[in-house]
């Protein structure tokens, strides 16, 4: 699978209270929480993002609580790929969880500009900057989760352990 | 198999239901077979002595006793991906709980539709632990205080705090909803095995230093991202001079620094809090000798300070001397960290005989029913009211700026709870400085961050 789609850059720290502020938890639909995706942090995000953007930041991105709350607001408004130099571990599986496709790759993270445009190519793993001609690679995921996420996230690959897919 | 931090991307799948089956390691045909050495307690020993056996069976029968917790933010959202699942039931009524605890009771329409929605489950499917409001309490002060944890569980939280069971010696993790569904299911969840931080303690904590002090001065070291994605231990002497409700602190403030899991080395006084609390049986996991650790600190707990985290990070911290002049609005004596009873003695011994200040609100909240009637029966509501503090029924509340103490643009609260992100107790614009009871007490007094040395 190949995406394409301009940088939103930002730093590190980008914590899930930010990404979805609790004022918002007393829903868990996606298009409702999508509204208010990143609204403390950036108030132009739904602009940006149009109708497909990739978010590039810095360190533990997604910090903080374990609301699942926050990968679903990025997924469902449109976000294609999440970029960083590392994830904070409980978002890192929630985005694998729930097919959210993420990336750690330090290299990427400290090159790529706001508003560059990327285009990254899952299955081999690689990232070329469009606007500067350059390529980084990323580690796959390990095959289990690559399982994961090619079952559309954990509940489907469940669905094919317990044999209930056909359900 | 190892990454570029030679991180072992070994994957393991913990059994939480079969008696028979209680840890079992899904093994990587690539992984590395050196993994055993990585880390010691409980949880690294199990996964790694189960890779060793080439994936067979680890401990006795007594282990099948774990949990899956969640509460009215993320179970319903875990109830609708448990749907999709295709079984209707869950793997085990009793070792499900459910604590409505964030947005209770109830603070609007929607908050009460998430509410029933999630007791309608738990009745459907008769999950046992489901704890309403009048029994109800904050998750992570609930669940040991109910016997629910005990040292050698696994337990998977859909909440960050999880890790606070580490106290008890228990391996316990936040996760997201879908792990809470696929857990209710099946009994199971994926994990990779965590590198692992070691922490000696030594010496005994002076006046007033708290176990939120030692955590905060911790993350000030290694920041928030300092543990990322490992195992924070903590042994040494200096363990048997933190009262239980230290160790609770320290171990749910493992995830402000990134941690996988914090855990304590069982001594004494935690055997004897889980005799005082449960009758579920224990087991007792100690470190292997050759245990290799990524970095070993020793920490003194007799030079540590009282500590304050600046906004907008639990890392950004001071010692109360460092402070300055902080004017501030709003106290919050409460939450997973800090709401237990000791928590409530030590704000009332700083409150006793005195008033808040007349521009500040003073809200203190026992996480309990059982901390609330303890502190009842002991005088300290006497001592809150009389100094002009709010008492309030059990709940998160603020400490997510979720209601009962939002903060306005601009204004500043000092709260004992675990997170000062941005917007976190309110208006994107307000600031949150976390500290230990006695700190906030004496701020509360002041006007101002201050020390109860200082009044
Ligand atoms: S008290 Fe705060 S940190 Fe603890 S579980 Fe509740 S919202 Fe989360």
């Amino acid at each position: 699978m190949k995406v394409q789609g301009k940088v939103i850059k930002y730093g590190d720290n980008v914590d899930t209270d930010v990404i979805i502020p609790a004022r918002y938890l007393n829903t868990s639909d996606p298009q409702e929480l999508a509204k208010h995706c990143m609204e403390d942090l950036d108030k132009d995000f739904a602009r940006k993002v149009g109708d497909g953007a990739i978010i590039v930041a810095g360190k533990n991105f997604g910090c903080g609580s374990s609301r699942e709350h926050a990968p679903i607001a990025i997924k469902a408004s449109g976000v294609l790929c999440v970029i960083a130099e590392t994830f904070a571990r409980i978002f890192y599986r929630n985005a694998v969880n729930i097919g959210l496709p993420i990336i750690e790759c330090p290299e990427a993270s400290g090159d790529i500009m706001d508003g560059d445009t990327i285009e990254i190519d899952f299955e081999k793993g690689s990232i070329v900057n469009v606007t500067r001609n350059k390529e980084y690679k990323a580690e796959p995921f390990p095959a289990f989760m690559q399982e994961i996420m090619a079952s559309d996230g954990l509940i489907g690959y469940i669905r094919k352990e317990l044999g209930t897919e056909k359900i | 198999m190892r990454n570029k931090d030679g991180f072992q991307e070994e994957l393991i799948k913990i059994k939480i239901y079969n008696a028979n089956k209680v840890f079992i390691a899904k093994k990587d045909p690539d992984a590395d077979p050196d993994i055993h050495s990585v880390s010691i307690f409980f949880h690294t020993r199990c996964l790694s002595a189960e890779i060793n056996q080439g994936g067979n069976r680890y401990g006795n029968d007594d282990d099948a006793k774990n949990t899956v917790l969640g509460n009215d933010i993320t179970t319903p959202v875990a109830v609708k991906e448990f749907r999709k699942i295709g079984v209707n039931r869950v793997f085990d009524v009793n070792k499900i709980a459910i604590v409505p605890d964030h947005f209770t009771p109830n603070k609007d329409i929607k908050s009460a539709e998430q509410v029933k929605f999630i007791k309608e489950f738990a009745r459907e499917m008769g999950i046992v632990n489901y704890f309403e409001v009048g029994q109800m309490g904050v998750e992570h002060a609930l669940l040991p205080e109910k016997g629910l944890v005990t040292a050698g569980d696994v337990v998977i939280g859909a909440d960050s705090h999880t890790c606070t069971y580490g106290a008890l010696g228990a391996f316990s993790t936040g996760v997201g909803s879908t792990d809470m569904a696929a857990g209710m299911a099946t009994g199971e969840a994926w994990f990779k095995v965590p590198e692992a931080m070691k922490f000696v303690l030594k010496g005994k904590p002076s006046k007033w230093v708290t176990g939120k002090d030692v955590i905060l001065h911790i993350i000030g070291m290694i920041g928030v991202d300092g543990a990322l994605y490992k195992s924070m231990e903590f042994t040494g002497e200096g363990v048997h001079h933190l009262s239980m409700d230290d160790r609770f602190s320290i171990a749910n403030m493992a995830i402000e620094a990134g941690a996988k899991n914090g855990i304590f080395e069982v001594d004494d006084r935690t055997i004897e809090y889980i005799r005082e609390h449960s009758t579920k049986p224990y087991k007792i996991y100690k470190a292997d000798e050759d245990a290799e650790y990524t970095e070993v600190y020793e920490i003194d707990l007799s030079a540590i300070k009282l500590t304050v985290a600046f906004p907008h990070l639990p890392e950004n911290t001071r010692t109360i001397d460092e402070v300055g002049y902080v004017k501030i609005d709003q106290i919050v004596i409460g939450s997973c960290t800090n709401g237990r009873i000791e928590d409530m003695r030590m704000a009332a011994e700083v409150l006793k005989g005195r008033k808040v200040h007349p521009d500040v609100r003073c809200i203190i909240i026992p996480a309990t029913q059982k901390v609330w009637k303890q502190a009842m029966k002991e005088g300290l509501f006497d001592i809150f009211i009389d100094a002009g503090a709010a008492v309030s029924t059990p709940t998160c509340g603020p400490c997510l700026g979720g209601h009962m103490g939002i903060l306005a643009k601009g204004e500043r609260a000092v709260a004992t709870t675990n997170r000062n992100f941005v917007g976190r107790m309110g208006h994107p614009e307000s600031e949150v400085y976390l500290a230990s009871p006695a700190v906030a007490a004496a701020s509360a007094v002041a006007g101002r961050i201050a020390s109860p040395e200082e009044l």
